[in-house]
């Protein structure tokens, strides 16, 4: 592939990108009221999606990556974001390179 | 400085500060594909969405069709039309040029903090909203940059536990939302969609199949309080 066209791809891209961070906005205002269930859904989007960037790779990945997010999970029950990052990195850490999983 | 730009700032600083191992990695899997530093650069400045640039530099490598690389990357950030249609309702104040612009940041952390935002009642200001999104923004570019030029310096992600980060973070932004209403069935059915499609059609439509199932299993939960006739009929209703 060419520099030039390798440019436009990107750009093309980036619109595509664009489109649906702007389209879902105007889909919903071309609604006068919101039917409760619509509604009901919307609420859910934010669990529903993040769900599905961290679900795979718990059930695709050994016990490592596992033991990480069980670690993770654990302590945010108590601590805020950073801290629970910082004990699901340091779980992965120990099993690869002290348990050797 | 206004509160609510420093809230922004503090918030946006956390972020930027777990996206940059993820900057770093796309910029040297970007040139380690044949893209140049440039290329890497103009990505992360024109879409700005992490996970999509790496789907779309591997698909680079691969040399498959133009089109192919634009709708995959259509595809994985298909689940932004959700977001800018659940965050409309919370940024009616905005100009139009205020909302255009908002919406080209509306990246995965910017969503769910903005919505835990305006949930607790704090009014979402665009100051804060753009504290937050830009204090992201220039770091996710100058970190994709500087991987890029260091290119393969930094060797293999696993040593350093490095793609860990990404999944663990998007866990516990929905762990947050455990006291939220269908949270449980929701997130169930989102986790058995997204493993299947990820098993039987693969990455990165996984993604999208999942979502749609956890939405869908939150449309048809019983509505509070209200009779069972009435959910009936609106199921009929488009």
């Amino acid at each position: 592939m060419d520099d030039l066209s390798t440019l436009w791809l990107i750009l093309v891209a980036a619109l595509a990108t664009y489109a649906t961070r702007v389209g879902g906005y105007v889909l919903i205002t071309r609604m006068r009221t919101l039917p409760p269930r619509l509604e009901q859904a919307l609420n859910a989007v934010p669990a529903a999606v993040l769900t599905t960037l961290w679900a795979p790779a718990f059930f695709t990945n050994g016990w490592d990556v596992r033991l990480a997010l069980i670690a993770a999970a654990l302590v945010s029950l108590r601590y805020p974001g950073l801290i629970m990052l910082a004990a699901g990195w340091a779980a992965a850490m120990l099993a690869r390179h002290v348990i050797g999983l | 400085m206004n509160k609510d730009i420093i809230e922004g700032l503090k918030g946006g600083a956390v972020i930027a500060l777990s996206a940059s191992p993820f900057a770093v990695l796309f910029g040297a899997v970007a040139v380690d594909n044949g893209l140049t530093v440039f290329d890497a650069a103009l990505m992360s400045a024109t879409i700005y969405a992490g996970a999509s640039q790496l789907v779309g530099i591997e698909l680079f490598g691969q040399h498959v069709a133009p089109w192919l690389i634009v709708l995959s990357i259509f595809a994985v950030n298909f689940r932004h039309i959700l977001y800018s249609a659940a965050i409309a309702r919370h940024i009616r104040t905005y100009s139009l040029v205020q909302k255009a612009v908002a919406f080209f940041f509306l990246i995965d952390p910017q969503f769910a903090e903005a919505i835990r935002r305006a949930e607790q009642g704090s009014p979402l200001t665009f100051s804060w909203y753009m504290a937050f999104a830009l204090v992201i923004y220039f770091p996710w570019l100058l970190f994709s940059t500087l991987g890029a030029w260091f290119g393969s310096m930094l060797g293999d992600p696993r040593v350093w536990a490095i793609d860990v980060l990404l999944p663990i973070y998007f866990m516990g932004l929905v762990l947050g939302f455990r006291r939220k209403p269908g949270f449980y069935p929701v997130v169930a059915a989102s986790m058995v969609g997204s493993v299947t499609g990820y098993y039987l059609v693969g990455s990165p439509w996984h993604v999208s199949i999942g979502a749609i199932c956890g939405v869908l299993v939150a449309a048809l939960l019983p509505l509070p309080s209200q009779p069972v006739a009435t959910a009936v009929s609106e199921e009929a209703a488009p």
